[in-house]
């Protein structure tokens, strides 16, 4: 399916699909992208946005955000609000990985003082941050234990040694999302999680030592206020989530969901993955409290990698942490659901957002910020491929369009099974070495899977983003080191 | 290889088409489709453990479903790597049951060429259906 000949252009870089586009339609779709990312967009976007517009209870639009493609109901890039009566909690709104997120570390390094460096780094990094098939990692606790992780989140690493009471502030609900209960996840996911704290995983999951330019720096005030304030500064950004934990709560509460949807609630979607409860329902209620738990497990496990992240540093560089100036910028999440409120014709309401391959992006002066940031607005972490660069931005008032939401990274534009057969892991771990990016790789299919041209350019959806009016670039990141799954 | 991996149907993840005379051979294909995934060389797992897989389920679609769920639970719940050579089927009137003995072993990045970590089993384009030839399977992987 090409773009739609129904789309119509409201301005630069955003694109509407009539809610009479298709039956069941209860509100427009609407794609944030410039021409170029829009007509480079895979079939199933199109297919899937407006779907989700027909979710009970849905508010303003179906968005969809620049680095966009299909997933599994929603597209990766989707943001959905509903109302919380009658309005519907859908799994596949927030994603299997659940809490899928990034964080930026800061280093009070240059790159010149990394460099002599780099490859003892990337290899203990490697060895102090499993990642790869089934990792486990070294944080080995009882089965009552990871339960208080699921209800405590970082505060529980804060609390057991593993990080420092500012990592909480300066991470997107202060580390702890409040509501969640360790009584509403199965067994099964208890199993497949407990082991999982502090790894990477694989896939698109990497730990990434990057640089800021001088001349990659937008807007210098406001990267002075994020903490980037030396020339070729040394920072550290990784990306992960929730591990099977997170996996086995959605695919729990996606199978729960689809046995009551019709039967008991008399829902109906155009595609199994969107299947939904009604939010006010005990099911809703519960995925709720238990997708919460996984948001709190996400962030406990980025929350050891930040602190296995100082203890390589220290050891390398034979100074504490602090003197190393490792001090978190901010941590957010792309694939959760969070009552949030808005103002939607004029009013204060509170609506549940979904937001799945898409990173909050609250503008200055919201609630909901952390004092140090209440001036500059949300940072917004958005990462490329491994080849490419990565962005700093902040979140803008003219984010309430969108409910306040952004891109999360570039997009795949090329299968994994097609970027394998294109590209040799080997070789690529050799080019990127030529031009002073040292990876470090569990598995080199899986490098090949991630090679920079399977995915879309993050300028391209970057610039998509700042046109539009939704974030605004602070620095550009450059990476100089690697680890992958 | 009674499997292969579909190009270009997914994009940030993996399909495959599986395929047996029977149910239970569709279903042991399914459960090497999704093993492979991760692991290069299945023979490189060896029979060092066993693990019995009971299931129940409605319909013979979430039956496998929860199957290869199950493979992907002992990777992550204890780092196995599991084969299962032979299923049985029954229709209990109500519903299906599975019954079936895994064997395999601690992964071991030493011994195993890994590849890359399964994480679900989408109900995208989720399909198992008799044929001529015997019965197919088709999943998405989430990755």
């Amino acid at each position: 399916m090409p773009v739609p000949s129904e789309i119509r252009k409201v301005r630069d870089t955003v694109w509407e699909i009539p809610a009479d586009y298709k039956e069941g339609m209860r509100v427009p779709a609407r794609i944030y992208a410039t021409e170029k990312l829009l007509h480079r967009m895979d079939d199933g976007v199109f297919d899937q946005v407006t779907n989700v517009a027909t979710l009970p209870g849905i508010v303003r639009y179906a968005f969809c955000m620049p680095d966009g493609h299909w997933g599994y109901g929603f597209p990766i890039g989707g943001v959905a609000a509903m109302d919380v009566d009658p309005g519907v909690i859908s799994p596949g709104g927030i994603g299997f990985d659940i809490n899928c997120g990034m964080r930026l570390v800061l280093t009070n390094l240059t790159y010149a003082e990394v460099k002599p460096h780099l490859r003892r780094l990337v290899d203990r990094l490697f060895e102090r941050v499993p990642a790869g098939v089934g990792s486990s990692g070294f944080v080995r606790i009882s089965r009552d234990e990871f339960r208080k992780v699921l209800e405590d989140g970082a505060r529980w690493c804060v609390r057991n040694g593993y990080g420092w009471d500012e990592d909480l502030e300066r991470t997107e609900e202060g580390g702890c999302i409040a509501g969640a209960d360790a009584s509403r996840v199965s067994r099964k996911a208890v199993e497949r999680g407990l082991k999982q704290i502090g790894t990477l995983g694989s896939g698109n999951h990497y730990l990434e030592i990057q640089v800021a330019r001088p001349d990659s720096i937008f807007d210098r005030d406001l990267a002075a206020s994020l903490g980037i304030r030396i020339p070729d500064q040394v920072v550290l950004m990784f990306h992960c989530g929730s591990r099977g934990f997170g996996h086995q709560v959605a695919s729990d509460y996606l199978e729960l969901f689809l046995k009551v949807m019709g039967t008991k609630y008399g829902i109906q979607v155009p595609d199994r993955e969107l299947a939904c409860a009604p939010f006010r329902s005990p099911e809703g209620q519960d995925y709720f409290a238990a997708m919460k738990c996984a948001i709190n497990m996400s962030f406990a496990n980025r929350q050891v990698i930040v602190h296995r992240i100082r203890e390589v540093f220290s050891e390398v560089f034979q100074k504490e942490p602090a003197d190393l100036g490792l001090h978190q910028v901010y941590d957010v999440a792309h694939n959760t659901a969070k009552l949030e409120q808005h103002l939607v014709d004029g009013k204060k309401r509170t609506l549940l957002v979904h937001r799945k391959g898409s990173t909050r992006a609250f503008g200055p002066g919201m609630e909901g910020l952390p004092e140090i940031y209440r001036q500059t607005g949300q940072p917004v972490i958005i990462g490329g491929s491994m080849e490419t660069g990565s962005y700093l931005l902040v979140g803008v008032e003219g984010g309430e369009e969108t409910f306040y939401s952004t891109a999360h990274g570039s997009g795949r534009t090329m299968s994994r099974h097609a970027a394998k057969k294109q590209f040799r892991g080997r070789d690529l771990e050799r080019q990127m070495e030529a031009r002073g990016i040292y990876v470090r790789s569990v598995s080199y299919a899986g490098l090949a899977e991630e090679a920079g041209p399977a995915y879309k350019d993050i300028d391209d959806v970057i610039e998509a983003a700042r046109e539009a009016g939704i974030s605004k670039p602070v620095v550009r990141l450059s990476p100089i080191g690697n680890v992958k799954g | 290889m009674p499997y292969r991996y579909l190009e270009d149907i997914v994009i940030s993840d993996v399909v495959f088409e599986a395929w047996g005379e029977t149910l239970e051979e569709t279903f042991v294909s399914a459960g090497d489709a999704t093993q492979n995934v991760m692991v290069q060389d299945l023979d490189s797992i060896r029979d060092r453990e066993r693990r019995p897989i009971r299931i129940e389920d409605a319909s013979l679609e979430m039956l496998l479903f929860h199957f290869l769920l199950e493979l992907i639970y002992f990777k992550d719940a204890e780092e196995l790597l599991l084969r299962v050579p032979a299923v049985e089927i029954r229709d209990l009137g109500s519903g299906y049951s599975l019954h079936a003995e895994a064997y395999g072993e601690r992964l071991d990045p030493k011994r195993h060429t890994l590849l890359v970590d399964v994480k679900a089993v989408t109900l995208h384009r989720f399909s198992l259906k008799k044929t001529a030839q015997g019965w197919e399977a088709s999943v998405v992987l989430d990755i």
